[in-house]
């Protein structure tokens, strides 16, 4: 889960990062309110979870609050990335002599945190670690031990970070690491750290992503999401357990296991071709219960373009049983109008299908191989077309 | 002989009298697996499945001298169930709960460099299974059939479908690993291959993987140097639309997105016969 620049600098607040104190604002009148508020010069930024808001032309530099009514006027309703922009957030203006990058993220490959810093930050910082590596250093933090001060010392000298700034920076590094391990993140990052005309350190901008597989012990963490950043069906999914990605066929799938769900929508796109593909990302997660496979079908259908639904459901700690009895109970409720391609294999698979046979559903078709099942899937959403 | 477990690795099973717990424990029995004990404070003394319960992972180990723990806690429990396991010295620990928070299991891993005689396997995986004498996980066991063809995924289900394919095909398997898709795993896919290069029953490697990291790609090029016997391989989410990537360190520390197209070009460059169809695999290894 990511968070927003304005949650993100909240955070950084909280932890004793200085960021600069701007406001959300909704409308073009509010962010006139928050320039006015503030006065002097100000900077509105688009709040969407993507990145390269500013090269969209999401983030604009207003001089008066008039400029900044107009601003955010531009701003808000625009799409960065597909995403439409809800928000702006209102910053004072801040004077920049030079850019920094610092970030921590996780290294898959060690195991470890790593924080990574560059003297030569801004939006151009992935082109810096392409053509110039040695200028972005990277020093892994130990998961026990944590991030030691002298490693920070180490970091500010290799990257040849004026000497004057050392204590400064340490102690913005030493709390970045904090944000990174009590939020459970796994991104932290301030780019750019900006060294300002007053000769201090500010973060003016940041991103934080958080650990889903954490969430459950942040609960005042889960409540920033930005439910109009995702399809209201997706929230739905979320909710009932599953997870969900709407996509743009015609296929619904739902599957156990995220491995076989994206299995199942390759399935689906090498036989159908151009013509028709995966509707949906749908695993109703491991042990899944008649309740859950209800709620995915309803969230599957409820995408008008879903011309054929195919069930592919590989038991382990998922029980064929359970599935069938969960697609009897969604069939009654939501009456599919659209044929229903069922594959059932694994534990109690052959309870399972008994069941389905004995239920003697109209629209339902049968495989038992996966190729099988994609196949006739791929014909019966062409047929529907 | 097999990787990891056979018929005389000893189970005790963490999390025994949860539901999951419970019914897999039944499931592992019928196989056949030597589950020896469970695991739940507070419940020592009862029995589940005709298992008996103990209160501490110490206190089954004594009791039952079992050399392998499977753990079903649910939930923020998993971390403490593998701590407790780790430090009651159980040579190889299964963790099939997901999710496990990334950072308790960057922590994790730190702790076990004190104990490299201990491995752990998962979390958010399916577990083992060394076909006809051992099913420690949720594998299904009938789809699978004692032979030479040794499996390490990523995936669970997945890896379940490829099984199943062998086995109609009339292709055994020596050991099937599920290292789960998380991003730091207890074993990753080289300690696995490295296991089935070196077992003699193993003729023949699959591996399935999945878009993002690099686990793939680093396990391409450990094959080209090391691997002497053949593999076939087969990459989940080819269809998968490209993520939208927050911030810029994830692309610093690990370059490009993982998209399964560059993986699958890595293990064919290493000479990987490589699969469009899971239910191809049979055929590239014959």
């Amino acid at each position: 889960m990511n968070l927003h620049e304005h949650q993100t600098k909240a955070i950084f607040q909280r932890f004793g990062i200085p960021a600069p104190m701007g406001k959300v604002a909704t409308t073009s009148d509010q962010a006139y309110e928050i320039a006015k508020e503030l006065g002097g010069v100000v900077v509105v930024k688009a709040q969407v979870l993507a990145g390269g808001r500013g090269k969209a032309g999401g983030v604009k530099v207003a001089k008066s609050p008039e400029e900044a009514r107009e601003a955010a006027g531009k701003i808000l309703g625009m799409k960065i990335k597909d995403l439409t922009v809800h928000n702006v957030l209102v910053d004072p203006g801040a004077s920049i002599t030079k850019e920094v990058y610092l970030g921590i993220t996780n290294d898959r490959s060690s195991g470890k945190p790593v924080l990574i810093c560059s003297y030569e930050g801004g939006v151009e910082i992935e082109e810096v670690a392409k053509t110039h590596p040695e200028l972005v250093i990277k020093e892994p933090i130990h998961p026990i031990m944590g991030l030691h001060p002298y490693q920070v010392m180490n970091v500010a000298s290799r990257a040849n970070i004026p000497r004057e700034y050392w204590q400064e920076f340490g102690d913005i590094a030493l709390k970045l690491w904090q944000v990174f391990l009590q939020n459970d993140a796994v991104l932290a990052e301030i780019n750019p750290l900006v060294i300002t005309g007053e000769n201090k350190l500010i973060a003016l901008d940041g991103k934080m992503g958080l650990d889903d597989n954490a969430l459950q012990r942040h609960t005042d963490l889960a409540d920033l999401r930005d439910l109009t950043a995702e399809d209201e069906s997706e929230t739905q999914a979320r909710e009932a357990g599953i997870s969900y990605v709407k996509l743009n066929g015609q296929i619904g799938c739902m599957v156990n296991g995220a491995g076989l769900a994206m299995t199942t929508m390759d399935m689906t796109k090498l036989y159908g071709g151009d013509e028709v593909g995966p509707a949906n990302f749908l695993d109703i997660g491991g042990g899944a219960k008649a309740d859950r496979v209800a709620a995915a079908l309803r969230i599957i259908l409820s995408d008008p373009n879903v011309k054929a639904v195919l069930f592919n459901i590989f038991g382990g700690i998922t029980r064929g049983d359970e599935v069938a009895r969960g697609l009897l109970q969604a069939y009654e409720e939501v009456k599919p109008n659209v044929p229903l391609i069922i594959r059932l294999v694994g534990t109690n698979a052959k309870e399972g299908r008994e069941i389905i046979e004995t239920a003697q559903l109209p629209n339902v078709i049968t495989a038992s191989t996966l190729t099988e099942a994609a196949q006739k899937a791929v014909q019966a959403a062409k047929g529907a077309m | 002989m097999t990787i990891l477990a056979d018929k005389h690795t000893k189970v005790i099973v963490q999390g025994i009298t949860g539901r999951e717990g419970r019914f897999q424990t039944r499931l592992m029995v019928d196989y056949g697996t030597q589950v020896v004990g469970g695991v739940r404070a507070g419940k020592g003394g009862e029995w589940v499945e005709g298992v008996p319960v103990f209160d501490t992972v110490s206190l089954a180990v004594e009791a039952t001298g079992a050399n392998c723990s499977i753990i079903y806690v649910p939930g923020v429990g998993a971390t403490d169930a593998m701590y407790e396991a780790i430090d009651a010295n159980v040579p190889l620990i299964v963790c099939i709960t997901d999710p496990v928070p990334v950072m308790d299991m960057m922590k994790i891993k730190e702790y076990l460099k004190q104990k490299p005689e201990i491995r752990l396997i998962g979390p958010n995986c399916p577990g083992l299974l060394t076909p006809g004498q051992a099913k420690i996980g949720i594998i299904p066991g009938y789809v699978a059939t004692p032979g030479n063809v040794g499996i390490v995924s990523k995936s669970g289900t997945l890896t379940y479908e490829v099984i199943n394919a062998l086995t109609e095909a009339g292709m055994g398997q020596s050991t099937c690993v599920g290292i789960g898709g998380d991003p730091v795993p207890g074993t990753n896919f080289i300690e696995v291959l490295e296991m089935f290069e070196n077992d003699p029953q193993t003729e023949k490697v699959v591996l399935i993987g999945e878009i993002g990291g690099r686990a793939e790609i680093d396990a391409a090029e450990w094959i080209k140097r090391h691997m002497t016997k053949p593999v076939a391989s087969f990459i989940a989410g080819r269809s998968a639309p490209p993520g939208t990537r927050m911030g810029h360190a994830g692309a610093i520390v690990e370059g490009g997105e993982g998209s399964a197209e560059d993986k699958m070009n890595a293990l064919r460059a290493a000479g990987v016969r490589v699969a469009d169809n899971p239910e191809e695999i049979p055929g590239l290894l014959k």
